[in-house]
């Protein structure tokens, strides 16, 4: 009985848990990071009751404790001071919402499921916040091409839990999937849990509707494997945060959903013995391997301190990796998974593991890795780093962030990540936000991983947090490109502005 | 040192969503992921502390069911146990298989294993029966301790903390007993990958009803089986006048 409620409380209880947290809000962005505001509109009582009478009851919030719901991000890293939130329930109303907000040059945000990781889905100042949360039909589900089309606004595990009963699933899955809604993974090009199989969302997006600056639709909703014809346009969509057009509406394709998923979850001693796990088990698992994740041991500490998950293991060690495959036939995977697990144990790569095929302990042993993020939020405050490395390269940066901040004030330094996507998240935990830490740490991670040939943000985004180091990943002449692109389809700049560029 | 006999029933994972057959029969169970009743598996992980403690000797796993069974078994050699009884009852039977089968099954092996403690889980998650510690103790004339989340050991007794609606309640029992198992006894452990392997080569026995002279005749029928009502979707409303006036037209205010 217990275990059946547990299962119907458990949507609620993540919904919660990502909103309960014992920090305080922090300082205004445009104090902390010294911002200056763009020469925007200031909304006023006019244009509140333009919108009230176009959206309508529920589709207005003007309350300054609702909106601060809106303004402060999920990290508590960031908060704006908007006093307006708009709430569109249809394609028409965002373009309407946009039409007249360009034509009277008011600075828009649009919002997701606010889940952003480096401040990319809040205001910074007193921008209009766009929420498409009321946005959220599910339209059509094509069960043997394998294609969902829905709204922008859709939970991602809502969506995920619509597929399963269909024998389908999302091609995307991470840790924020209560929360998050799939326009804003789209918008953000979202990695997560299940890129290593199944390829970034600029694959599995068929097609999107979206609107621009001007309130212009731009219909590309395509929902064919196969669409050669023009410029690609979706893709100017996928990934530019918000910056471009707002996207409405989806076309997902969606894999089977597997029939067999084993889970191991092993303890290693150094970071070499994790990479010849992953080397031989790309080998040995080869087509059912559907994630390689690698997590260290004070990220495993934080998760059993500050939120009492278990460790899966008895015995401490230095290196974790959780690695699932997901397949047809569960004895043909067992069995593969069996003799690769005996390998790594015979050839003493590994010194510790277990392996389940029960949904329930899968479910809990993702579990710790999924929720690293909250474990390590809930009490301190979190610089954090979302970057790819060569994997030769991978983990050092921890070692170096250990030297390079030896005098600050640090509480932990941790890694963990998508060690099959060459992904890590570096996180550097302080009891509060620390200036001295936040010069010391930037630019030096960014120039660090620039020398190294890696990405300064594997799949967060640029957002807010990472605008002024893009150039440390991005050429100057792609710089240029994109802002010549960012003229052209948002002249006013009124689409999530300090975001992205500088 | 006492030898301990612990009954583990497989039934569908918690983490899967169950659906009912559509003629209304049962539940839908082919090529769904079962595992092991986890209040048994808080059983087994409390059995396997006590010989890790050395106040248990041996660990005995039974479970009754169909051939799939045996892998519940094997999960439990691996987390500990040391050997296991497969009762073997076939798929259509084990639909109907009740706790007074199951106790009188496990009485019976206790006396021909001469255990002196049996622990089952309180309950299985399938059917919610809450019958078999009780029933076991009964045709054992043993006693018996339901609920425990703590036991302590004595000579020939044991100190048992129950769970009960007011709080907690602490009763002492003579060995040999029978224990049922509360989800705060312990945390159980997963299955490390040496003793999975390890698991594959301990004996697990396989019997039948009729060798230990059983009868598993029904005595249920089930009649119909049903999803339970679909909770009505809730609304968002726009202020508070509207709420006060939805309470009031529902006839709440």
């Amino acid at each position: 009985m217990m275990l059946a409620m547990g299962r119907r409380l458990k949507a609620i209880e993540c919904f919660l848990r990502r909103w309960v947290s014992s920090r305080p809000d922090p300082e205004l962005t445009a104090l902390r990071y010294n911002v200056k505001r763009g020469s925007y509109a200031v909304p006023n009582d006019t244009h509140v009751a333009f919108f009230e009478k176009l959206l309508g009851p529920g589709g207005v919030i003007t309350d300054s404790q609702e909106c601060d719901a809106y303004n402060v991000d999920w990290l508590k890293i960031v908060k704006g001071s908007s006093r307006l939130v708009l709430r569109p329930r249809s394609t028409e109303e965002v373009s309407a919402v946009l039409r007249y907000c360009d034509e009277r040059r008011l600075a828009l945000c649009p919002q997701s499921g606010n889940t952003s990781l480096v401040g990319g889905s809040v205001p910074v100042f007193d921008e209009i916040v766009l929420s498409m949360r009321l946005m959220d039909r599910i339209i059509h589900t094509d069960e043997l091409a394998g294609v969902v089309v829905c709204e922008a606004g859709c939970v991602l595990q809502r969506l995920d839990e619509h597929l399963s009963g269909r024998d389908l699933m999302m091609p995307i899955d991470l840790g924020a999937k209560g929360s998050c809604l799939i326009g804003g993974n789209v918008s953000t090009n979202a990695g997560g849990l299940r890129l290593l199989r199944y390829g970034n969302l600029h694959g599995n997006v068929l097609g999107l509707e979206a609107v621009m600056a001007n309130g212009n639709v731009i219909d590309c909703l395509n929902t064919l494997k196969k669409d050669n014809t023009g410029y690609h346009l979706k893709h100017l969509f996928i990934g530019s945060e918000g910056t471009l057009g707002v996207v409405t509406k989806l076309a997902i394709q969606c894999p089977n959903l597997p029939k067999a998923i084993n889970v191991a979850f092993l303890g290693l001693r150094d970071f070499k013995k994790v990479l010849e796990t992953y080397r031989l088990a790309k080998g040995e698992l080869s087509e059912i391997l559907s994630s390689c994740e690698m997590m260290d041991r004070v990220s495993m500490d934080i998760a059993e301190q500050a939120l009492g998950l278990k460790n899966p293991l008895a015995s401490e060690n230095d290196f974790y990796m959780l690695i699932e495959t997901s397949g047809s036939q569960l004895s043909h995977d067992e069995e593969k998974v069996k003799a690769f697990l005996e390998k790594v144990m015979e050839l003493g790569i590994v010194d510790d593991g277990t392996v389940t095929s029960d949904p329930s302990k899968i479910q809990k042993i993702w579990e710790v890795r999924e929720r690293l993020a909250e474990a390590m939020s809930k009490e301190h405050y979190l610089f954090k780093y979302d970057i790819s490395l060569p994997l030769s390269e991978f983990y050092s940066i921890v070692a170096v962030l250990k030297d390079h901040l030896k005098d600050c004030d640090v509480r932990y330094i941790t890694g963990f990540g998508h060690l099959g996507d060459g992904n890590l998240h570096v996180q550097v935990l302080t009891s509060d936000y620390d200036a001295k830490v936040n010069a010391r740490l930037e630019p030096f991670i960014f120039e660090y991983t620039s020398k190294m040939r890696g990405s300064i943000s594997a799949e967060h985004g640029i957002g807010f947090k990472k605008a002024k180091f893009l150039r440390y990943s991005k050429d100057e002449s792609a710089i240029e490109l994109m802002r010549n692109m960012k003229r052209a389809m948002d002249p006013n700049g009124i689409l999530n502005p300090y975001k992205v560029f500088t | 040192m006492a030898r301990v006999l612990v009954g583990i029933k497989r039934v569908i994972d918690y983490a899967v969503k169950i659906r009912v057959k559509s003629d209304k029969s049962g539940v839908v169970v082919d090529g769904v992921k079962h595992s092991m009743n986890p209040f048994d598996e808080i059983a087994i992980e409390e059995a396997v502390r006590m010989k890790e403690k050395k106040l248990a000797k041996e660990v005995i796993a039974v479970s009754c069911g169909p051939t799939a069974s045996q892998e519940t078994i094997r999960t439990a050699l691996a987390m500990g146990a040391d050997k296991g009884i497969h009762v073997e009852i076939s798929g259509n039977e084990a639909e109907f298989l009740q706790p007074i089968h199951v106790s009188k099954i496990l009485a019976k092996l206790a006396q021909d294993e001469k255990v002196d403690l049996i622990i089952v889980g309180k309950q299985a998650i399938d059917d919610d029966c809450n019958q078999t510690a009780q029933m076991t103790g009964g045709v054992l004339g043993w006693p018996t301790a339901t609920f425990c989340s703590k036991i302590e050991h004595g000579q020939n007794e044991l100190t048992v903390t129950r769970e009960i609606d007011g709080g907690l309640e602490v009763v002492k029992v003579k060995t040999p007993a029978v224990l049922s198992a509360d989800l705060r006894l312990n945390e159980p452990r997963y299955a490390t990958l040496p003793n999975i392997m390890k698991a594959k080569k301990k004996p697990v026995k396989k019997i039948s009803p009729k060798d230990l002279g059983i009868d598993i005749t029904p005595r249920i029928q089930i009649i119909s089986v049903e999803d339970p009502p679909v909770r009505q979707a809730g609304s968002i409303l726009p202020d508070v006048d509207t709420l006060i006036s939805k309470l009031k037209e529902g006839g709440h205010l």
